[in-house]
């Protein structure tokens, strides 16, 4: 298939990994930020291939991850209040909060539905106008220009019955919050190229000087990832720190101007805070004042106060890359796709999810 | 007024009514008027209590299965199709040659009959096609909310022409592994239609019935170990049940998997992974490494199974694995479906 075959093709791939063998001479770490990266790493075994200098390290790129477990909660309340129709992306539902998930909420007859895109839900709203429809904003930048739309055609359109609640995260404030952490082991980074497609390349340049690391936005495709740590790995070699785009099919340095723009006139920059990383200022997006009649977290009560996280899940030690998945007690045993104890074991691009899909077997022989 | 009036019987109208089932006279009509035409054959025809069978000599084989799609109709095929080849289906992985089924209905008040008569004629004929006959069956009607339009049931008798055991524990290391056609048609194709995507080209389910290729494999004394269809959960499921049997490794080849260009793009599109979306037309077959490529040749030359691929082998392992050599060289383990597969955020 077209746009597909070419970046998932052994002969380049080999010829990127020569030519990575060739430029290593000293161990470096590298994280891939976002959870579609990871996703493909461990699915190929790229990390397998890579020569035994390189370490990837698995970032906190998947929005489903790093959904804050009382919003979670929250979305479940919501979705059992009678005569709300909650729709959501599919990879939300299985998504443990402290005593539920959305899949229970529906299958107690909770109307919970799932679409492809913020738009679906705003048609449904359309269509059932006796009914509160409510739709799961999560994602990183990559998302908020569909739901800034949904808000937008919601407001266009009059429609008093569609709400969002929102748990936007955005990246560059949580590869700040890494780098600043006196654990850092992180060199360099390859950045998430979708944000990158919103977003643009603006926003990494203080980062790469600041913390004298270089950043690359790199695709999602094997080809594309081999790619983007070969140019990680000259610019550390050379010791240099700049912003580079290995994903130039789909990333420009100004980003996507119209999505910009979108995103820019409904949501405001907000403090938020990560499932295993706590607090991050100015890391999320929140609704802006004016688009408020259309935010569920001001429709819909608080159900209580915010719950805990499991104390046997160590996301936020694997999501800022200061251990493996295989590491954590609970991993493949307690903890499973099936019995998730936190969120990186949900998601598809959950890291722990991947090393569980994936590497079964390396974890079995691994020592314990 | 003048007294008690006795209200004119309203008629059945176009639609499905719970007097369908309440075994009076719309019942009688219902199964003559709108089943029997359709799957008329000698033993169905006396309407009794069950059918009474002449049965080659040998060992039957016998399955039952239940269909619950949604939508009722979909490209490709039908809740009637499904349920047809479902059960012939499974006859067939046990290396018989299905010859009987049951076909029970259950029917959701208000479902229109112009939608039965298409379920019932696709029954008919998907039966035909897969040279079954429905020899006996029944209905119930459920009031409206308590059903999904229509729930099929069928059941099926075959007499086994393999001639050796099949099974996962008859699965040896060294066996190589066959799919009959390309992978993850009838999901994608059920959930394009259920979630309103447009594609260029439609994708079409693969809904099938694959008896006679396997008969054809045993015709040709061709040493089969283990054959199952990749229905629920695909070829990745059905694997890895076989190799968790067997105690085996079952090694994929990316590479050789058989997915259409519009599955594969739907699956990109979607988030989901071919190898687990289910097929309804396709089997596997684990064959002596010795017949691999004569079996191939031999599916290949049928016009039901142009698409055959050999997309495994089986390799010794202390617990059972499947994994796979991924196109660019790396190689990964394949785990069975945790739940439904949710399509992914980005």
């Amino acid at each position: 298939m077209k746009y597909l075959e070419e970046y998932r093709d052994g002969a380049a791939a080999q010829e990127y990994l020569a030519a990575i063998r060739k430029l290593v001479t000293r161990p470096w770490t590298l994280m891939e930020v976002c959870g579609g990266q990871t996703h493909s790493i461990v699915r190929y075994g790229l990390d397998e291939m890579l020569p035994p200098e390189l370490t990837l390290i698995h970032g906190p790129g998947c929005p489903v991850c790093v959904t804050p477990i009382h919003l979670i909660d929250r979305a479940v309340a919501i979705a059992r209040t009678p005569g709300v129709i909650f729709a959501s992306f599919g990879d939300m539902l299985r998504v443990p909060g402290s005593s539920s998930d959305l899949l229970r909420a529906r299958a107690a007859g909770a109307d919970v539905r799932i679409v492809y895109s913020p738009l679906d839900a705003v048609a449904i709203a359309e269509a059932n106008p006796e009914r509160q429809v409510v739709f799961f904003a999560v994602g990183f930048e990559t998302t908020a220009p569909a739901n800034a739309t949904a808000v937008l055609l919601a407001s266009k359109k009059r429609l008093t019955n569609f709400s969002i609640l929102v748990a936007h995260v955005r990246v560059p404030p949580a590869i700040a919050a890494i780098l600043s952490s006196p654990f850092c082991k992180v060199q360099g980074f390859l950045a998430a190229g979708h944000v990158c497609t919103v977003m643009g390349t603006g926003e990494y340049h203080d980062l790469a000087a600041r913390y004298a690391v270089p950043i690359v936005v790199t695709g999602f495709e094997p080809v594309d990832i081999l790619h983007g740590v070969a140019m990680a790995v000259r610019q550390l070699e050379e010791g240099r720190h700049e912003v580079e785009i290995a994903y130039g099919r789909a990333v420009r340095p100004e980003g996507n101007l119209p999505a910009r723009q979108a995103v820019e006139e409904v949501f405001e920059v907000v403090d938020r805070t990560w499932r295993g990383l706590g607090g991050i200022p100015a890391s999320g997006l929140g609704l802006r004042e004016r688009f408020a009649a259309f935010d569920a977290e001001r429709r819909y009560p608080e159900p209580g106060p915010p719950a805990a996280e499991s104390p046997d899940c160590i996301a936020g030690l694997v999501l800022q890359g200061l251990k493996k998945p295989r590491e954590c007690g609970a991993f493949g045993t307690r903890c499973t796709p099936e019995h998730p104890l936190g969120a990186p074991m949900v998601s598809s691009e959950g890291a722990c999810a991947a090393y569980y899909l994936y590497r079964r077997r390396a974890a079995a022989a691994a020592p314990s | 007024m003048s007294g008690l009036v006795c209200p004119v019987p309203l008629g059945p109208g176009e639609q499905i009514l719970l007097a369908h089932g309440g075994g009076g006279r719309l019942t009688r009509d219902l199964i003559e008027k709108e089943l029997l035409p359709a799957l008329r054959n000698p033993a169905l025809e006396p309407l009794a209590d069950g059918a009474v069978l002449d049965v080659p000599a040998g060992r039957l084989a016998f399955t039952t299965d239940s269909f619950v799609v949604q939508p009722l109709f979909f490209p490709g095929g039908d809740i009637g199709t499904l349920a047809v080849n479902g059960t012939v289906n499974d006859l067939a992985m046990c290396g018989a040659q299905p010859l009987y089924l049951s076909l029970g209905l259950i029917l959701e008040e208000g479902l229109p009959l112009a939608d039965l008569r298409r379920v019932v004629a696709s029954v008919a004929q998907a039966a035909r096609a897969a040279k079954v006959v429905v020899v006996t069956g029944d209905t119930k009607v459920v009031e409206r909310g308590k059903g999904d339009g229509v729930f099929a049931h069928t059941s099926g008798v075959g007499v086994v022409r393999a001639k050796d055991p099949l099974g996962a524990t008859e699965v040896r290391t060294g066996d190589a592994v066959l799919v009959s056609g390309p992978i993850g048609q009838h999901g994608v194709a059920v959930m394009a239609v259920r979630d309103g995507l447009a594609f260029a080209n439609p994708i079409v389910s693969d809904c099938a019935p694959v008896a006679d290729a396997v008969m054809a494999l045993i015709d040709a004394g061709v040493t089969l170990r283990c054959l199952r269809d990749p229905t629920r959960g695909g070829v990745s499921s059905a694997l890895n049940e076989i190799a968790s049997q067997a105690g085996v490794e079952i090694e994929l080849d990316e590479a050789a998997l058989p997915v259409t260009d519009e599955v594969a793009g739907a699956c990109e599109v979607l988030g989901l992974d071919p190898l687990y979306v289910a097929c309804e037309g396709r089997f596997l077959a684990f064959v002596a490494r010795e017949d691999a490529d004569r079996a191939l040749a031999l599916l290949r030359s049928r016009d039901d199974c142009r698409g055959a691929a050999r997309i495994a082998t089986v390799k010794p392992a202390s617990a059972g694995i499947v994994t796979m050599r991924t196109r660019i060289g790396g190689v990964r383990v394949v785990d069975m479906l945790s739940g439904e597969q949710l399509p992914r955020i980005c």
